[in-house]
């Protein structure tokens, strides 16, 4: 019988660990036993809250309290103020952007308003570590009530509830199961895709780091949905605090009798072995992470035959991304209806996408399919930082493209991304303002699928690279007009002939911008000016009459292309500058100028 | 651990952890909630409010009341008075109860928090503090 009557939770993903949430959890313990109190508060440390923009997050319950960006050094000030005198610590509150006024609770924050949580149900809950926390959540509930199922019947739930892979391309997943199942051989496997690649990713991540038992519960109910008695969890070794916990989790599973042989007291015989991957983009590719998982290189292979025919070794496998595994408990518990009743008509529940960029409220967020845009980004992502202009935002990763002002009203599912020119993806969401330069950003997703090109194809090997080049060319002010449609006809060509999604999508990002900014690739070649400002090689730096001639510019400049006498205005060498920007840095008058 | 061999141990051992997030829970929607908040203070602990604090824990469980969370808080003030409890019923103001030992923690219950009727003992709130 847990005796405690207050807990505190404290964010322990990645990202606040690395802002000193563990020492925050040392000091919060350490003063509760100073005052005496550690059997009634509990200090526990969770998975991610989302709310990654204000971390560390801190969340007092009972009182439902909810502390952001707390330091290691106001774990004093908590303990004595709000665990002791039960004065809540105002300077730590969130404060609301527009009224100013403090908000304690999660539940009003304009960031949570809108959210709806079942991937990430248990995320900033519990404690990952703890299997007991997970089953007092109904945990294994669903593999238990499964059990009492038919293999057929498990299979029927998870098609009604409509849900799609999460990993990018949207199948449905019951019948992915289906044909694991309906294929029949000795052995079969069921993989979990932990390789989230995507840049600016980590819904993945933080469900293992979060609540690794959804993600074990899941892969054993598939294995009795398919016949399959061992799982492998393919995971990029760069995730250490994943694999940690994932690893607890496997163990205390194996521990309790819910992985193993005769599971819950059934004849199924389930484990799971983690496989670790070097983090290459190509290999969430389904057919590369299996050649990857048997010690070949990890390069894809065609389809077909399809993995739920010939898979791992061979034989049948089903292979599903982290945060679809994480949603089959919740159908299985809520049912298959209340999960379809979530969502449009063709993309039912919820999406966890990873927010980032120039948008104020940085982080994870989960919400029902069919939002809009608008309210992601405005409502829960708090608009556009330090008041500039929204410009586009780029889902879908480097396989993505890029939405735009009138599209902001679309409401988000599989289908009407992929109609607007973008897709799903892995759910990365990137936002750009007015500063931002679309080749440039083309040229960000391009240099990242060149470097991650296995090399196998040759259009995508060689082909990424002419794009690459071109690009450069582009951004540095010396293309020509027919580079454009050069971009256009290779991008075609590679779309349609590589051989795996990488590569046949890896031109996206060029498409969509030069379908939605083609003034901008104009601006370029033509007038050799880039509109946003940031491309280095199109801008000039130059001195303005607010120049007292101090000569620091002059000082600092490390090519010497800055001349002028003491007082009087200086003068900036075209040919000498290498545009680094240090004399603007250094200039206190503000009379260095970029255009 | 003994291996789990059925649903039912299963449902078992959930209930018997559910304690664990109860707190959590409640906590989410603690607006909907009546709060028993008892202030835990090196005075109040030396006067039983540890005892008085299980036995709310006891009476809530035996009478299986799923809206009602216990909680502590430091010291109140009113030293004289320990234990003392504050009560706290949705929407409503916060009555603070001192000398509460067991007789007085089940008349709270079965009167103040089960019907809304409130039971002698009450400290008045004689003034509020400047800040406020």
């Amino acid at each position: 019988m847990s005796k405690f009557t207050m807990h505190i939770l404290v964010c322990g993903g990645t990202g606040c660990i690395s802002s000193q949430s563990n020492e925050i959890v040392e000091q919060l313990k350490f003063h509760i036993n100073a005052a005496n109190m550690s059997e009634e508060v509990q200090v526990l440390k969770t998975g991610c809250f989302g709310f990654c923009e204000k971390g560390p997050v801190v969340k007092i319950l009972p009182d439902n309290t909810f502390y952001v960006q707390v330091t290691p050094e106001d774990a004093e000030e908590l303990v004595k103020e709000h665990i002791v005198k039960g004065r809540k610590v105002e300077r730590l509150l969130y404060s609301d952007p527009t009224t100013e006024k403090k908000v304690s609770d999660s539940k009003h924050m304009d960031f949570y308003k809108k959210q709806m949580r079942v991937a990430l149900r248990n995320c900033g809950f519990i404690d990952p570590d703890n299997i007991e926390e997970y089953i007092a959540r109904d945990g294994y509930s669903a593999l238990g009530q499964a059990l009492s199922m038919t293999q057929q019947e498990v299979i029927d739930e998870v098609k009604k509830s409509g849900l799609r892979g999460r990993g990018g391309g949207g199948f449905p997943t019951g019948l992915k199961w289906e044909f694991a199942y309906k294929n029949e051989a000795d052995q079969k496997y069921v993989v979990c895709n932990a390789d989230e690649g995507d840049p600016g990713a980590f819904m993945d991540r933080s469900i293992l780091e979060g609540d690794p038992h959804s993600v074990v519960e899941a892969m054993a109910i598939c294995g009795y949905a398919i016949g399959a008695t061992q799982g492998l969890v393919y995971i990029r070794a760069e995730y250490p605090l994943a694999i940690k916990r994932l690893e607890k989790a496997i163990k205390d599973a194996r521990e309790y009798g819910l992985l193993g042989k005769n599971i819950l007291g059934s004849d199924l015989e389930f484990d799971i072995e983690i496989k670790f991957g070097a983090g290459a983009f190509v290999c969430g590719e389904e057919t590369a992470l299996i050649h990857s998982m048997e010690g070949m290189r990890g390069e894809p292979t065609t389809k077909p035959p399809f993995p739920a025919a010939s898979g791992y070794w061979a034989k049948p496998t089903n292979v599903n991304n982290v945060e679809t595994f994480a949603n089959i408990p919740v159908i299985f518990l809520k049912g298959a209806d209340w999960f379809a009743s979530i969502g449009t008509e063709k993309s039912k529940g919820t999406k966890v996408f990873a927010l980032a960029g120039k948008i104020n409220n940085v982080g994870l967020i989960e919400v029902p399919m069919g939002i809009t845009l608008r309210e992601v980004i405005y409502d829960i992502g708090g608009g556009i930082k330090d008041g500039k202009k929204f410009k586009s935002v780029q889902t879908g990763g480097p396989s993505g493209g890029c939405l735009t002002e009138k599209d902001l009203d679309t409401p988000i599912d599989f289908d009407n991304l992929i109609a607007k020119g973008s897709m799903m993806g892995s759910g990365g969401m990137i936002v750009m303002d007015e500063d931002d330069c679309m080749p440039a950003v083309a040229k960000f997703y391009l240099e990242f699928t060149e470097e991650e090109s296995c090399g196998k194809c040759t259009p995508c090997r060689v082909g990424t690279k002419r794009l690459l080049e071109i690009l450069e060319k582009i951004t540095q002010g010396k293309g020509t007009m027919e580079d454009i449609d050069t971009l256009r006809e290779l991008s075609h060509v590679i779309k349609d002939t590589a051989l795996c999604g990488l590569g046949q999508t890896a031109p996206n990002p060029i498409l969509s911008t030069l379908d939605i900014f083609y003034d901008e690739y104009v601006a370029h070649i033509k007038d050799k000016k880039c509109p946003a400002g940031q491309c280095n090689a199109l801008l000039q730096y130059k001195i303005t009459d607010k120049c007292i001639g101090c000569t620091a510019c002059a000082r600092v400049c490390p090519t010497n292309a800055i001349s002028g006498a003491v007082k009087q205005k200086h003068l900036i060498d075209q040919e000498k500058c290498i545009k680094c920007g240090a004399c603007m840095d250094k200039c206190k008058f503000a009379a260095i100028i970029k255009e | 651990m003994p291996k789990i061999m059925s649903l039912d141990e299963l449902k078992s051992l959930r209930d018997n952890v559910k304690n664990k997030v109860d707190l959590r829970e409640k906590g989410e929607n603690v607006d909907e909630m009546v709060v028993i908040r008892v202030a835990m203070a090196t005075c109040g602990i030396a006067s039983g409010a540890r005892d008085t604090m299980n036995f709310f824990a006891e009476l809530v469980r035996e009478n299986e009341l799923n809206n009602v969370v216990i909680t502590q808080s430091g010291c109140m003030g009113y030293c004289y008075a320990e234990p003392t409890v504050e009560v706290t019923l949705p929407g409503k103001e916060p009555v603070v109860y001192g000398h509460v030992n067991k007789e007085k923690a089940k008349e709270i219950l079965e009167k103040h928090i089960k019907s809304g009727e409130m039971v002698d003992g009450i400290i008045p709130v004689a003034h509020k503090s400047l800040d406020e």
